[in-house]
């Protein structure tokens, strides 16, 4: 195929003047060879003595790089256009980013191939990934695509703190564990799937529950902490023994549909308290198991975390820090939110008031004596046998819509949680009443609003909901 | 030899002072003569490099000398040659200088201590790749203002 190869500037006095050249060729790398071979010249100025094309050398085919196709093996085709173009690079001899850093086996160097053409990466920065340690706290929805791109990217030792066992729904998104992990403690899975996808690199695991006894020592073994749990007290916690201890916090959280995203550096600036200084009050931000979440959104948000860990790893300027990503996915959005250090802040400002972990589960009002201290509950046998003795009671679910789709219990009227008190009148007061949700927790919420709001009647909790009820008295009742 | 107008080597010293202690880089936008250079403008460009590279290494991205050389040729001009600076180092150039560097462009070298342009030479690297050869750099006006 003829092919012209268009000529830079300054190798035109090597090539006889000419700003442009045709050869005849089946590659990229067959055109250079025939533009040297009419030229021995050029040839130093574009190879080095390994016969490799030199570092700063681009070749462009019909404006792609080269390297984004088959490099020296792509293909021609008739009349096509390959261009030279340099990088300029160059700077003072002193490198001191090289001292130090592990070398790469050849069986590295071709995994992360395409990581080291990069100029943004290189052999150094693959260096540094591979000396590199990083902390993921929780191996679920987020943790899963964290912990597999990191593994992939080559981080040299990754911790993974969970002390969960895989569930079912666990599957819907958290791709790191598959159908036959299901029972099996999280990290392990975890530990397999990562090893598989690169047996390279360290993995630790820390099969414990994160708390203010053990957060500040496992912290001090890493560089940065990745942030993957999924409740208020543990965010507060990792927070805060970041702050203590002078790491990077690369946060993600996601609700639904919605994400979030950022690196939360008190040197740098914002922590996660300066945003949310105060937790919602317990009840208000459901879990996932409340309020369902589109499977691949922790996915997405997850491939983010990792992507702003490998760039704090190789120094990037452009992080998440003192920037809050919000993401809808359903709408397809991307908002931005700028983010300040707040100078009062308890734990980064400039007066710290905490300058040790505390109690989280307080902190976030979990530790108040629950109501059904004072509220009446039935077991689910129990209801059942007062149903068949044919007693007149009337059940009210306050589950959503779509979960009585799923599942209910026959003969059951549905007012969700939070038209429950707006709906008060829909419920005989004269009658016994037993209330069940779920679990067992959104209904004893149900009974204190509605007494709260002065209901009259008789509100009787049912103890461990619809999933008590099919594991006591109904099988065919689906449990999810 | 290479020729600039006083405005373009302020500008460069400017751009130096300002990224230090960070590397900077940019391209020379004037003529090749008979056996000389003249620049007439200069083109910044963001040093490509991560942040923790900076203070010694630069990069100019392909798709940046590109466009710069696109510039260029809408204002009658080609590229010339290219200038970064060594932050705390003297205005030499270095070996990694050498291996990534192509004869016929002048390099230029803008030597800052702490914070202040302490020498600015040129340099062509030979046509057998084993060193740089200092050129004289003379500063002086354009003959013929070069059209806007």
């Amino acid at each position: 195929m003829q092919v012209t190869i268009s000529i830079p500037t300054a190798l035109r006095h090597f090539a006889g003047g000419n700003a442009t050249i045709r050869v005849d060729a089946i590659t990229t790398g067959e055109a250079l060879e025939q533009l040297t071979a009419l030229h021995p010249e050029l040839r130093k100025h574009l190879f080095n003595d390994k016969n490799e094309l030199r570092s700063f050398v681009n070749v462009y085919l019909n404006e792609e790089d080269v390297r984004h196709r088959e490099g020296s093996s792509t293909p021609v085709n008739e009349g096509d256009s390959i261009m030279i173009v340099p990088s300029i690079a160059g700077g003072a001899t002193a490198a001191p980013e090289v001292k130090n850093l592990p070398e790469l086996s050849h069986e590295e160097i071709a995994r992360y191939s395409r990581h080291l053409i990069m100029p943004e990466v290189g052999l150094v920065g693959q260096q540094r990934i591979k000396a590199a340690s990083v902390l993921m706290i929780g191996t679920g929805g987020l943790g899963a695509p964290v912990g597999m791109y990191l593994a992939a990217a080559g981080v040299g030792r990754l911790g993974i703190v969970d002390f969960d066992v895989v569930e079912a729904s666990n599957l819907q998104r958290q791709i790191i564990h598959g159908t036959a992990d299901v029972g099996r403690p999280k990290i392990e899975s975890a530990r397999d799937r990562l090893r598989e996808i690169n047996p390279h690199i360290e993995i630790e695991t820390h099969e414990t529950r994160l708390t203010s006894e053990n957060a500040l020592r496992l912290f001090a073994n890493y560089e940065i902490i990745v942030d993957g749990t999924d409740n208020f007290p543990t965010r507060y916690l990792v927070n805060d023994a970041c702050v203590l201890t002078n790491k990077p916090n690369v946060y993600g959280s996601i609700f639904r549909f919605e994400g979030q995203a950022s690196v939360f550096w008190a040197k740098r600036g914002a922590c996660y308290r300066c945003l949310y200084p105060e937790p919602p009050p317990p009840g208000l931000v459901p879990s996932c198991a409340e309020g369902g979440v589109l499977g691949v959104l922790p996915g997405i948000v997850g491939a983010i975390q990792a992507n702003e860990t490998i760039k704090l790893i190789l120094g990037a300027q452009d992080t998440l820090v003192n920037r809050l990503l919000v993401f809808d996915a359903w709408q397809m959005r991307f908002r931005e939110l700028k983010l300040r250090k707040d100078p009062q802040c308890p734990v980064c400002g400039e007066q710290p008031t905490i300058k040790e972990l505390i109690d989280y589960e307080a902190f976030c009002g979990l530790r108040q004596a629950p109501p059904t201290g004072e509220l009446e509950e039935i077991s689910a046998t129990e209801l059942q046998q007062q149903l068949q003795r044919g007693e007149d009671i009337q059940v009210i679910d306050v589950r959503e819509p779509s979960e009585y789709q799923i599942a209910r219990i026959a003969g059951t009227k549905l007012i969700p949680l939070n038209e429950v008190v707006n709906r008060m009148t829909e419920i005989d007061s004269t009658r016994q009443t037993v209330v069940h949700c779920k679990g067992g927790v959104r209904s004893a919420k149900a009974i204190t609003a509605l007494q709260q709001a002065g209901f009259p009647g008789r509100l009787i909790n049912l103890r461990g909901g619809i999933t008590a009820w099919s594991n006591e008295v109904d099988p065919t009742v689906p449990k999810y | 030899m290479i020729q600039i107008t006083s405005g373009s080597l302020n500008e460069v010293a400017r751009h130096a002072e300002s990224d230090y202690p960070y590397e900077c880089c940019g391209l020379l936008l004037g003529e090749f003569l008979e056996s000389s250079k003249s620049v007439a403008e200069i083109f910044p460009i963001s040093n490509a490099r991560e942040e923790a590279a900076k203070r010694n290494r630069f990069l100019i991205r392909p798709d940046e000398l590109r466009r710069g050389e696109e510039y260029a040729k809408g204002r009658n001009l080609a590229v010339v040659g290219f200038y970064h600076s060594h932050p705390d180092h003297p205005a030499e150039p270095s070996q990694y200088d050498l291996e990534h560097a192509w004869p016929i462009y002048s390099y230029v070298i803008v030597s800052v201590k702490s914070g202040q342009v302490a020498a600015i030479r040129s340099w062509e690297q030979e046509f057998d790749r084993s060193r740089f050869t200092e050129e004289v750099l003379e500063v002086r006006e354009p003959a013929v203002s070069v059209a806007k």
